[in-house]
């Protein structure tokens, strides 16, 4: 088989995704941890469009965008696969993960919030949305993928762990058990998952981790 | 065979992008024009989550967002594919139809700004034509190489918004000396007769956008 290489950074949960979707299908890869305040030649080459992690390198040819990288490996490793094997199940599930892609901005604005109205806002509109997931796309299931999670439950992870961090920093809950039962209850449930267990860093480095990056972007902004 | 019906909208490109695909496919189906100001208890239904079109229905199953809706019709009906049969190189388009999901809208935004913000709107959009010129068409006649792909059908509102935009903003955008391979790819890809005979009415657009 031809070698995988993936160039990722500890702390992205894009870079967890790719490991998550590699352990599961049994791809053995080399990880190549980057530096993102100095990206290596190798990733400005394989990702000249974004310049960003992380990058897939099979047989020395580069993918990029998580997303990508994703429906990449269920494809080139079929087994225990990721995706539901009808078109019209398949559809709903793309349509799923392009929805969670689509929060970014929203997201965005709740881990930038710095109080007041604005972040009452931003995390109303998020708790909105969080509704919409629980309610239309997870039901009363246990996972997205049903039984056992799939590329949806992998795409929507950010919010059982990182998200968790980034509520702690700016001190305002959204996932609440109260207000978003399922959807709380499905973050018990896939942080108890072997494969995402085991392939998350140290929760106190990446709570650290979010609140330097906050305060890093907060002060760029503050100095445009 | 099922049932097919799109919900769209005349001057969409993403209605463009189903239409487009369809027709390629030789695909018959049923094209119900939505009011956007006035949207109908089916695209509502349909999809209740954006309340948007495009919405491909097919054997009364809906179908929602253009990429994906892209994808289905890819799968169901395999003639006349849209996509490589490499893996790696389906990995590669379907980055830069992301890409055209991510990047693409930013011309749309030139004809509803003005001043200051509208010259910002004008260097990004070049610089993505430049991005799109450089790593993703290459010296391909089409993004899908000798025949047109998932890609193109993807940028393919690239290939007919430009002239609104000329007449808009007395200059246009996609100039063939500052982007000759992008600007030939416009033409190629308008002479495709699926394309040539599904484009917007380009008088209708200028209406409505000036």
């Amino acid at each position: 088989m031809a070698a995988v290489k993936l160039h990722g950074f500890w702390a992205s949960p894009f870079s967890h995704r790719v490991i998550w979707a590699l352990k599961i299908k049994g791809v053995d890869y080399e990880y190549i941890e980057e530096d993102l305040s100095n990206k290596s030649e190798l990733l400005l080459k394989y990702n000249p469009v974004y310049k960003k992690i992380p990058v897939l390198v099979h047989g020395g040819k580069p993918i990029a965008e998580s997303l990508i990288i994703l429906e990449y490996i269920e494809e080139t490793w079929p087994d225990n696969p990721l995706l539901p094997s009808d078109p019209y199940e398949r559809a709903k599930a793309r349509f799923w993960i392009q929805y969670g892609a689509d929060q970014s901005p929203l997201f965005r604005a709740f881990f930038l919030s710095t109080g007041g109205e604005e972040q009452e806002k931003a995390a109303k509109e998020f708790s909105e949305v969080l509704k919409i997931i629980e309610e239309k796309a997870l039901g009363d299931k246990k996972f997205f993928g049903g039984d056992s999670i799939n590329l949806v439950d992998i795409s929507y992870a950010t919010l059982a762990y990182w998200f968790k961090n980034v509520e702690e920093v700016i001190g305002v809950k959204v996932l609440e058990p109260n207000t978003l039962p399922r959807l709380y209850q499905w973050a018990q449930n896939i942080m108890e998952v072997p494969v995402i267990k085991e392939n998350i860093p140290d929760n106190d480095k990446m709570l650290a981790y979010t609140r330097l990056i906050r305060e890093k972007i907060l002060a760029e902004q503050l100095n445009k | 065979m099922e049932e097919v019906k799109l919900l769209g909208m005349w001057l969409s490109p993403y209605s463009y992008r189903v239409i487009w695909a369809l027709k390629l496919k030789g695909i018959a189906y049923e094209y119900m024009e939505e009011d956007l100001s006035n949207k109908s208890p089916l695209l509502l239904q349909c999809n209740p989550v954006h309340k948007k079109i495009p919405v491909l229905i097919h054997g009364g199953k809906p179908i929602c967002e253009s990429s994906v809706i892209l994808e289905y019709i890819e799968e169901i009906w395999p003639q006349n594919s849209l996509l490589p049969c490499d893996p790696y190189e389906r990995a590669i388009a379907r980055f830069w139809i992301k890409f055209a999901d991510d990047k693409g809208p930013i011309v749309w935004k030139i004809c509803g700004t003005r001043g200051e913000e509208r010259q910002k709107v004008i260097e990004e959009s070049l610089e993505m034509l430049k991005t799109i010129e450089e790593h993703g068409l290459g010296d391909k006649k089409f993004f899908g190489g000798d025949n047109i792909s998932m890609v193109d059908i993807a940028f393919g509102g690239l290939a007919y918004w430009p002239g609104v935009i000329e007449k808009v903003l007395g200059r246009n955008l996609l100039e063939a000396h500052k982007f000759p391979r992008l600007h030939a790819w416009t033409k190629n890809f308008e002479e495709v007769p699926e394309v040539k005979e599904n484009l917007p009415d380009l008088g209708r657009l200028l209406k409505r956008e000036t």
